[in-house]
């Protein structure tokens, strides 16, 4: 065995430990399967061992199923070209069950086996140890536990849904199935995950202890008269879980995540029956599952492409590596605060610099309060915040910034403001500092202009609140060098966040994109489509917040003002639509500024909920004729796609994992999609654009399928394919 | 094929359904057992010519599961031969077994045949049975499973009825209803609910408030909004309607049926056993109809049902003197009334479930029976009973008096 030691010690107990040759962590990978079932055959057929412990020689005990892996094996569709659909699917089955079949080898070996969880245990990681008859943790706070299947479109597929709901009552067991979410040891004890806590160089001790003194190789749902705690699906006192809990996921994920759907039903269905059919049943929902784009585009996005673009891929190569120990931060607003705070987090010493000293302290202010937060919440100790505070300096002087290997610009959109902000900066830090401007609207090219080293200009486009959105957009000013990317996607490392790197145009990536959504609304609205009709197909989308409840956060009149804006910028190309005289009349004429004046397209009495304006029924007049809901649901993710796709065209972006990752994680576009270009490839461009041209025809030509996905179209081609990331880089 | 004509009809009286109602003391087979001895006793029936009894009951589990009407038959000491069937179309199976009754003589399976319904909601609650719907995911999640109150108060904000007309109504009910005793509209059909000694534990209906005014109604909190709210079903119903923005939650107890124990029977037959045990039949089933309507808002069968039992029996709205439609929310009955544009004074009009209650598997043999009694006072001829039923369903029949 290459994955597995073994050495039975003078007890007869077999010590096994994992610890995979040329890997950071032990996965689920089909060469360590197959030992696990090399051992359990040494196990059963060696009398002379009494039990085993199951342990691993890395820092982490297993963290899951080898997604790369699998992914190649979706993918890879069939077998040979003769295959019957159903035969297909059986090898389907007998694939996924294979997991499931092995590890009820194992519990059912007749020899007690403990699993002494020296480190984080996800996935497969943790279903391996729920099939052992006792399980014992190291006492370290930072070990997780957990079952993240279903946060990238997954279902446990190795038992998860049946031991774990066996093991600790289905009411317990769903959330931490439905939500992925992980425990540490001590909270994971506290639920009845695992058996006893200790410190982390006694587990193996502990470990056969428990076998010598105690040793039960049964499962509880093995023995005689076992009943799952607090009942099955049909029991008095719990038929709840199902009734609300179906209710409640519905309410949450619109139906669009077939994943949670699933792990419901495995529940559901696998608890009314004996563990092995509950196998079974499961190993049939995940192959289900498995066949669904959602699954697939899921894994792809929020797991191997973030994953990917987080450890550097896109960062040029040849360039050396780059640290930046100080940096200055012009703006102490809203974003100036939090880019200081995670900045600061990450040991970065920051400048934090405003026009007046009050405003620069606030912007300090920011950040202890959400230490005091995360201290109140215990998850910081004291020690900590004031390490963070000391090294953010607020102040007005600009000679402070001596020293900067990064300037981050975060002042007010005005290209004066920033053309004056950006001189007194330069005017104090070396040449080969980086300036990034943390504009979201304003092209940086033209900024650089006011740049006297514009080949060190950079955007760095952060999203707000900071300190909890996860994705930088990297804007590629004409003039931006390599290095300076280079360094500025070591800062976003550094600062644990995931880069995006895309080209100049006006609102980059992102913006351009959420955009179409937004504005996809007003256009709705104008037409005379129901706003309640409206905003629940925003929601049933999967967008985050509904269209004309977007518009009133970020302000109408933030609104008008870029159309003014774009107006003078564009002239004649401007596009007035019935959407844009709208926002006009509810600005100009009605003084609505949405929710920061309480009254936008909703209103929003001070003693209850919001709710859309009565008066907009008289605004525009509702049509007699209001669409399906899918049509606008429709109008609303192709919209967004279609411009997507301009932006390849365009070399705005150039890598669909920017494309999908930025899209997720930027402005929330529905993740089970795996983000608008998966989307597009999802649906088939040739579909795609027979779809979008009938919405041109219908609606205008902000729909017509551009050149680039024409062409795609007629051969037939898909994005992942013709801009195959990892084919672009071998 | 055979005409199917009632002979007679009986039923129990409502009594509360909870620990203090006057029924609870009473088994759910003795219900049954009452009706089918009264109606044995007042035709004076050689049982024997029996050939089947239906009854609908919608929690068949415990003390009224195992096939009860059949064990009600043996227990009222009907002919070992009379057979008996239980059925649960939820809230329409009293009218569903009544018409399952009817077919029965006019396919010529049998000859004479019992309709009818039995439900102890104070011994068996509501929801004893369990059932995949609200609970297997898959189910839950493909129908957009919402229970029925929401439907109801989704009916009222989609068709624009406020709180105020949903109690309006109710009152309305209360009124009815309560004029209908005082004059005795229903006596010549209520079978009082006897003792073990033969002593009267119950003679009217116990539910109804006649005394309900608006105000007092105003003070009652909706019934629904917090499961609503709480447990995602209002965002699961906006889901299916997404045209509505939010849920105006408007029915509680005092605009919804009441939760009440009892039964019912009617005695139904082809002519010539009628003429053979000289009975008069009173009136013939015209036509009926069961429908599938959108399971989510659930309980706007009726409109639909309505149309359907109207042409197969090859008749118009305005050929109906008399509609009975249960009372199972107040919205459903003025959506119903409003999509066929129908006046008031021709619905319900001795009041319904809201002011007397509604024994889940009782409830449309109870409503029948009452429509025919009141074609008889009014000397009129026809009538439709229909009611909402879960999952999206609607059942109807219409009588004609011969």
């Amino acid at each position: 065995m290459e994955n597995f030691s073994f050495d039975v010690d003078s007890d007869g107990i077999a010590l096994i430990t994992w610890d995979m040759p040329d890997r950071t962590m032990n996965v689920l990978s089909a060469s360590s399967m197959a030992e696990i079932r090399e051992w359990i055959g040494t196990v059963i057929g060696d009398e002379k061992i009494k039990g085993a412990v199951l342990t691993s020689g890395k820092a982490a005990f297993c963290a899951g199923a080898d997604l790369g892996e699998m992914e190649g094996n979706a993918s890879e569709a069939g077998g040979g070209g003769e295959e019957s659909a159903e035969d297909k699917t059986r090898r389907a089955f007998d694939n996924a069950y294979a997991f499931n079949k092995l590890l009820r080898e194992l519990e059912t070996c007749g020899k007690p086996i403990v699993a002494a969880i020296n480190g984080l245990a996800m996935g497969g990681g943790l279903e391996v140890t729920l099939a052992c008859h006792y399980r014992v943790v190291a006492d370290n706070d930072r070990i997780q536990l957990g079952l993240p299947e279903a946060k990238v479109g997954l279902l446990p597929g190795g038992g998860g849904t049946q031991r774990l709901p066996r093991l600790i009552g289905m009411a317990g067991a769903l959330p931490l199935i439905l939500e992925g979410k992980s425990l540490n040891p001590a909270k994971a004890q506290k639920a009845g995950i695992v058996h006893k806590v200790v410190p982390g160089d006694q587990i193996v001790a502990e470990a056969k202890r428990w076998i010598k003194e105690e040793g039960d190789a049964q499962q509880p749902w093995d023995k005689k008269g076992y009943k799952i705690p607090g009942g099955g699906p049909h029991d008095k006192g719990s038929q709840g879980t199902f009734v609300v809990g179906n209710a409640m996921l519905r309410a949450n994920t619109y139906g669009n995540y077939p994943a949670q759907r699933f792990i419901m039903s495995c529940v559901y269905e696998g608890c009314q029956v004996p563990i092995e059919a509950g196998l079974r049943i499961e190993s049939r929902y995940f192959v289900k599952l498995l066949g669904m784009p959602e699954s697939k585009n899921m894994i792809r996005s929020l797991f191997l492409s973030s994953q990917e673009l987080g450890k550097g891929a896109r960062r040029p190569q040849g360039e050396p590596e780059s640290d930046v120990k100080k940096m200055g931060i012009l703006g102490a607003g809203m974003m100036g605060a939090g880019i200081a705070y995670v900045s600061a987090m990450a040991g970065i010493e920051c400048v934090l610099i405003d026009r007046d000293q009050e405003s620069a302290d606030k912007g300090k202010d920011y950040s202890v309060k959400l230490l005091d937060k995360a201290i109140s919440r215990g998850k910081m100790k004291e020690e900590k915040k004031e390490q963070v505070l000391s090294l953010i300096t607020p102040t007005t002087d600009y000679e402070q910034l001596k020293g900067s290997d990064l300037i981050v610009e975060a002042v007010f959109e005005d290209r004066d403001i920033k053309a004056d902000v950006t001189a007194k900066a330069e005017a104090v830090i070396a040449d080969t500092a980086v300036f990034g401007s943390n504009t979201s609207t304003l092209p940086i090219t033209g900024l650089a202009t006011k740049s006297s080293r514009p080949d060190n200009f950079i955007g760095i486009h952060y999203f707000s609140p900071v300190d909890k959105m996860p994705l930088v957009e990297i804007i590629m000013g004409e003039k931006t060098s390599a290095s300076a990317l280079a360094k500025s996607l070591d800062y976003v490392k550094k600062i644990r966040k995931t880069p995006i790197v895309v080209n100049d145009s006006r609102g980059f990536y992102t913006s351009r994109c959420f955009g179409t959504y937004v504005q996809e609304g007003i256009h709705m609205l104008s037409e005379g489509i129901k706003p309640a009709l409206i905003e629940n197909a925003g929601k049933m989308t999967g967008m985050p917040v509904p269209p004309l409840a977007m518009n009133d956060e970020v302000s109408l009149d933030l609104a008008y003002h870029v159309q003014k804006q774009t107006k003078e910028d564009l002239g004649d190309k401007f596009e007035e639509t019935p959407g844009t005289q709208l926002i006009e009349k509810m600005v100009v004429d009605l003084g609505r500024l949405g929710r920061k004046n309480g009254k936008g397209f909703y209103e929003y009495p001070s003693d209850g909920k919001k709710f859309i304006w009565p008066g907009l029924g008289d605004l525009v007049e509702e049509s007699a004729d209001q669409p399906d809901v899918d049509e606008l649901k429709k109008r609303f993710m192709y919209r967004q796609a279609i411009e997507a796709a301009r932006c390849f065209e365009e070399e705005v972006v150039t890598d669909v994992r920017d494309a999908d990752v930025g899209a997720i994680m930027g402005w929330g576009f529905a993740p089970y999609t795996g983000g608008p270009i998966s989307l597009i490839d999802t649906v088939g461009t040739k579909r795609f654009v027979e779809e979008c041209d009938r919405l041109a025809q219908k609606y205008g030509p902000r729909f017509a399928p551009n050149a680039l996905l024409r062409e795609m179209a007629e051969k037939g081609e898909t994005f992942y394919a013709r801009f195959n990331p990892h084919k672009q880089a071998a | 094929m055979a005409e199917a004509y009632i002979y007679d009809h009986v039923r129990t009286p409502r009594g509360k359904g909870k620990a203090s109602g006057s029924l609870h003391e009473v088994t759910p087979i003795e219900l049954g057992t009452q009706v089918l001895e009264a109606l044995r006793d007042r035709n004076e029936l050689d049982t024997s010519k029996v050939d089947d009894v239906v009854f609908g009951c919608v929690s068949p589990v415990g003390e009224q599961g195992g096939d009860i009407t059949r064990i009600a038959v043996l227990n009222a000491d009907y002919a070992e031969t009379t057979a008996g069937v239980q059925i649960n179309r939820f809230c329409a199976s009293g009218l569903e077994a009544t018409n399952m009754a009817a077919a029965k003589v006019m396919s010529g399976e049998a000859d004479m045949t019992i309709g009818g319904g039995i439900e102890s909601m104070s011994r068996v609650p509501m929801g004893s049975d369990g059932g995949p719907w609200a609970s297997n995911p898959e189910a839950a999640f493909k129908t957009y499973f919402t229970p029925q109150g929401i439907g109801a108060d989704l009916i009222a904000t989609k068709h624009g009825f406020s709180r105020d007309d949903v109690d309006a109504y109710a009152i309305e009910s209360q009124k009815r209803a309560a004029n209908a005793w005082e004059k005795g509209y229903f006596k010549n059909s209520i079978v009082p609910v006897k003792d073990q000694i033969g002593l009267t534990l119950l003679d009217h209906d116990e539910h109804m408030r006649p005394d309900t005014t608006m105000q007092s109604l105003g003070s009652l909190d909706p019934s629904f909004s917090v499961l609503g709210e709480t447990a995602g079903f209002d965002a699961v119903a906006l889901q299916r309607y997404p045209e509505v923005e939010a849920i105006n939650h408007v029915h509680h107890a005092g605009n919804s049926s009441g939760i009440v124990d009892g039964s019912a029977g009617i005695l139904l037959g082809n002519k010539e056993v009628g003429e053979a045990a000289g009975l008069k039949p009173r009136a013939r089933i015209r036509a009926m109809a069961s429908i599938g309507s959108e399971p989510s808002i659930m309980l706007t069968g009726p409109e639909f049902v309505a149309q359907k039992c109207l042409n197969r029996a090859g008749m118009t709205k305005d050929d109906i003197d008399l509609w009975e439609l249960n009372e199972a929310f107040a919205s459903v009955v003025m959506r119903f009334m409003q999509a066929h544009d129908l006046d008031h004074e021709k619905v319900n009009v001795n009041g319904g479930a809201i002011a007397m209650g509604h024994p889940l598997g009782a409830t449309g043999a109870m409503i029948l029976g009452t429509v025919l009694d009141e074609l008889e006072r009014r000397d009129q001829k026809t009538a439709m009973a229909l009611l909402c039923v879960g999952a999206g369903m609607g059942t109807a029949t219409i009588i004609e008096r011969v």
